[in-house]
């Protein structure tokens, strides 16, 4: 497994990152503006900065085929940036909501795109042909918070939501005009817009930070703030799923995960590290984490005690002291992970991932 | 360190820990507003259960958790009437400066002698495990602090009591 390639771009969190489909532009939320960086041999230079929104932009995507660049922010705003030969020009989406939006995601024909909120709804966002521009409309029923993430299933019309509520629910996003209709999957067979296709909860109810579709779209897998990743795989419309597996794990929530193929999924969350997991329909469990070194929380014991004699009188006499430097986390990521995503495939598995992290590092791994 | 201190500051290390999971959540309640749900508590869905450390009846600690906020009061031992004078102004001395202490809350909690509100944006800008050994620091070193200054006290009363007192000799 080749080493880790680390970007360290700045000293403050980054919310999400999106790389264009030739993996050569970098857009980055930073505070209340997006980044775009350029790559420039093995290093990403700033390259052009989208200044539109006016509080913290809390997500931002790429879309590959066309280019278009959507953002959305706390200031109750989502603007899709267009490209142009003289550089992107921006277009506000009517959203119609009041509070902070949080998460925004390209569908994958690329015609829509989804815009959580802290207003209690989801809005799906469309380009109207006649006014010449973006309109939204809402998926409002059962949602009882603040959405924290959303996740396209591979068809563009059902999406998986995640929210503070403590559900992952699973919704029909069809827009009449825009979308082909669907073909039948276990998800349900008549999809009019805002049909509710499944709810789930784990067992500590927990806030849902992450969800995603397998790449079939048969499964869903959510991350909640019990540590916990949930695994459903529905069986037919209108029945209760095949299998819902929990795995519990004793480590610090996950804050993103994403699948790789059927069988495996990798999250990253609080603990600054990607852990993998692997199983299927019969049972999942978790197979270890993706850094090289074995990281430890640091100061909850365990290898601190176990420091030899020796160890101590070398400190002493190279450094002086005996307590060990320990500000340097032993990860890759010094904070928290914010967003994990697929950085290239082939043959269905991806074979690299990027993470962003609140440290303002960019890392690509190797699965 | 005495025998019942150290699994009582590990469990308060453990607890802090797995509570400063903090994230940027704008407010559900007050449009284009941020504010630490701990604090403002209009969204009973965004805070956890409040858990309570004690070693004794004298020492505890709540930890108060939320989306993106946790907040940390510390109720300090005091045994007798001298202690609870020093306590009282050695928390009086520190909250005077909160703005300079960042974590530092200007008011404590009812029951509790000092308080910490430690925000996402704190978790942003430090190191988070630096955060939690600063708390049990602190926690570690005030009764420390506290007795000395009662032995302090003691000594420098019995002197000026005797020199007051020499005269009349």
């Amino acid at each position: 497994m080749a080493a880790p390639e680390v970007h360290h771009l700045f000293h403050r969190p980054i919310a999400d990152h999106s790389f264009s489909a030739d993996r050569q532009t970098l857009a980055i939320a930073r505070d209340t503006q997006v980044e775009l960086y350029g790559r420039v041999g093995n290093a990403f230079k700033l390259k052009d900065e989208l200044k539109g929104h006016d509080k913290l932009v809390t997500s931002v995507d790429i879309a590959p085929n066309t280019g278009r660049i959507v953002t959305c922010s706390q200031d109750r705003n989502a603007l899709v940036w267009e490209p142009s030969p003289t550089g992107y020009k921006p277009t506000l989406v009517l959203l119609r909501i009041s509070r902070a939006a949080t998460f925004v995601r390209w569908s994958p024909s690329e015609a829509k795109f989804a815009v959580g909120s802290g207003d209690r709804v989801i809005a799906i966002c469309y380009f109207e042909e006649e006014n010449d521009w973006w309109v939204s409309k809402h998926l409002k029923k059962p949602i009882r918070s603040t959405i924290t993430s959303v996740a396209w299933h591979p068809n563009s019309v059902l999406l998986a939501a995640g929210s503070t509520d403590a559900h992952a629910r699973v919704f029909s996003a069809f827009i009449k005009g825009t979308d082909q209709r669907p073909e039948p999957s276990p998800w349900g067979e008549r999809l009019p817009f805002n049909t509710v296709c499944g709810e789930f909860l784990n067992n500590s109810a927990g806030w849902v930070h992450a969800v995603a579709f397998s790449p079939s779209g048969d499964a869903l897998a959510f991350a909640a703030h019990d540590s916990s990743v949930t695994v459903v795989y529905p069986s037919a419309p209108e029945q209760p799923p095949k299998a819902v597996i929990s795995i519990n794990t004793q480590l610090l929530p996950f804050m993103s995960l994403f699948w790789n193929g059927e069988t495996e999924i990798i999250a990253a969350g609080y603990d600054c590290e990607a852990f993998r997991f692997q199983g299927g329909e019969q049972g999942w469990q978790l197979a270890g984490t993706l850094e090289k070194v074995k990281a430890g929380r640091p100061g909850l014991g365990g290898e601190d005690r176990e420091e030899s004699a020796l160890n101590m009188f070398r400190q002493m006499d190279l450094k002086g002291k005996v307590t060990k430097d320990d500000t340097q986390l032993k990860t890759v990521h010094q904070n928290t992970v914010t967003m994990l995503r697929p950085f290239e495939e082939s043959g269905g598995r991806v074979t690299k991932f990027s993470s962003s992290g609140v440290d303002g590092r960019v890392v690509i791994w190797h699965t | 360190m005495s025998q019942s201190l150290r699994p009582y500051l590990q469990a308060v290390r453990s607890s802090l820990t797995a509570a400063l999971c903090l994230s940027n959540f704008a407010s559900q309640t007050a449009e284009r507003h941020n504010v630490p749900e701990v604090e403002a508590r209009t969204s009973p869905e965004v805070l956890l259960t409040p858990l309570t450390i004690a070693r004794n009846e004298n020492e505890r600690v709540l930890i108060e958790p939320s989306i993106n906020s946790i907040r940390i009061s510390i109720k300090i031992k005091q045994a007798d009437e001298i202690e609870h004078i020093l306590v009282h102004k050695f928390t009086r001395f520190l909250t005077q400066r909160a703005e300079s202490f960042f974590i530092l809350r200007r008011k404590p909690i009812k029951g509790y002698d000092i308080s910490f509100l430690i925000t996402n944006f704190h978790t942003e800008e430090m190191l988070k495990h630096k955060l939690v050994d600063f708390i049990i620091q602190f926690m570690e070193e005030v009764d420390k602090e506290i007795s000395e200054m009662k032995l302090f006290l003691n000594a420098r009363a019995r002197f000026v009591a005797e020199s007051f007192l020499t005269p009349f000799d």
